[in-house]
């Protein structure tokens, strides 16, 4: 098994008004120094390992986990996890 | 005309939907589970609001790639009708049935009201009954209804006359003030505002009515032409 991590960011000119928002929040607790907040996701994925594992996760990237209209992805996999 | 509402766990305007093409125009229709894929007897697709699956992941997306949407890409090849409203135009977006996609609202917060809703092309099968410039009282109820296409996209959008309806006053950030689209070959719309919740004057407004009465009217010119040619 290997563990699959996806991040999933908003494309550059999308508006993020949630990230905004989250700024405006951190710079009236004084945070000044924050000048952009983007806020993306996170996905674990737990993945029986194969030769086609590479494949298997862009399709699926592709198909559900990422909306290519609005979103970027990039993703790892990690170490071999023992069931 | 029989028309197909599809029930995804989630929706929660299917009764609205029904009500309207059911009661109101007094046409057939079926309030049609998601995992009942057969709609080969159906003359027209309504994909219904509400929040299909709890709007995990991203609005409309599991709905998307849930296997009756097969059958509705199926339908919607053939030519057939399509009409998607709120989360219904979402899961379109996310099955790629129509471009773009439907972010959060630009202030954030759900909105439920009645907006002016200015109709942009009535060269459609669903908007044959409206006039270009007319404007229409329609309530809209969404948290994520702020539609966004890159500018190539927009540009193929005006080109190809696909932008159907747009806010008089933008209320979500929408790309264009569009409140909704069609697909190029004039069979799949998309709309964020509740034309099934405006079918009454007792509701507050009728305006929505004339969207199903150009469906249904549209529906029988190409069915008697047909059978003439039979």
């Amino acid at each position: 098994m290997r563990k699959v991590t996806v991040f999933i960011t908003l494309k550059q000119g999308v508006l993020d008004p949630q990230g905004n928002q989250v700024q405006e929040s951190l710079q009236s607790l004084g945070y000044n120094v924050v000048q952009d907040v983007r806020i993306g996701k996170y996905i674990e994925l737990l993945v029986e390992d194969g030769p086609d594992l590479e494949v298997r996760i862009q399709e699926m990237c592709d198909k559900l986990l990422v909306n290519p209209v609005m979103e970027d992805y990039y993703y790892e996999v990690k170490e071999d996890v023992h069931s | 005309m029989k028309f197909a509402v599809i029930v995804f766990p989630g929706s929660n305007c299917d009764q609205d939907m029904y009500h309207a093409v059911k009661e109101v125009i007094g046409e057939e229709g079926d309030l049609v589970w998601y995992q009942d894929s057969n709609l080969e007897n159906y003359d027209a697709i309504l994909l219904p609001g509400g929040f299909s699956y709890g709007d995990y992941l991203r609005s409309g997306a599991i709905a998307a790639n849930s296997k009756i949407m097969e059958q509705i890409k199926l339908h919607a090849a053939k030519g057939k009708p399509v009409l998607g409203v709120c989360n219904g135009f979402q899961i379109l977006t996310e099955a790629g049935l129509l471009p773009g996609a439907l972010l959060r609202n630009k202030g954030l917060s759900f909105m439920c009201h009645q907006e002016e809703i200015i109709v942009e092309n009535n060269e459609t099968l669903f908007t044959s009954g409206y006039q270009v410039g007319e404007v229409l009282r329609l309530p809209i109820a969404h948290g994520e209804g702020n539609y966004f296409c890159d500018q190539e996209t927009l540009r193929e959008l005006e080109k190809h006359n696909q932008i159907v309806f747009t806010y008089r006053t933008n209320p979500n950030g929408s790309t264009a003030n569009i409140a909704g689209i069609i697909n190029r070959a004039g069979n799949v719309l998309g709309m964020m505002p509740h034309p099934e919740r405006a079918v009454e004057t007792l509701l507050g407004s009728n305006d929505g009515l004339l969207l199903f009465q150009s469906i249904i009217r549209n529906w029988r010119e190409s069915y008697d032409a047909t059978n003439a040619r039979i």
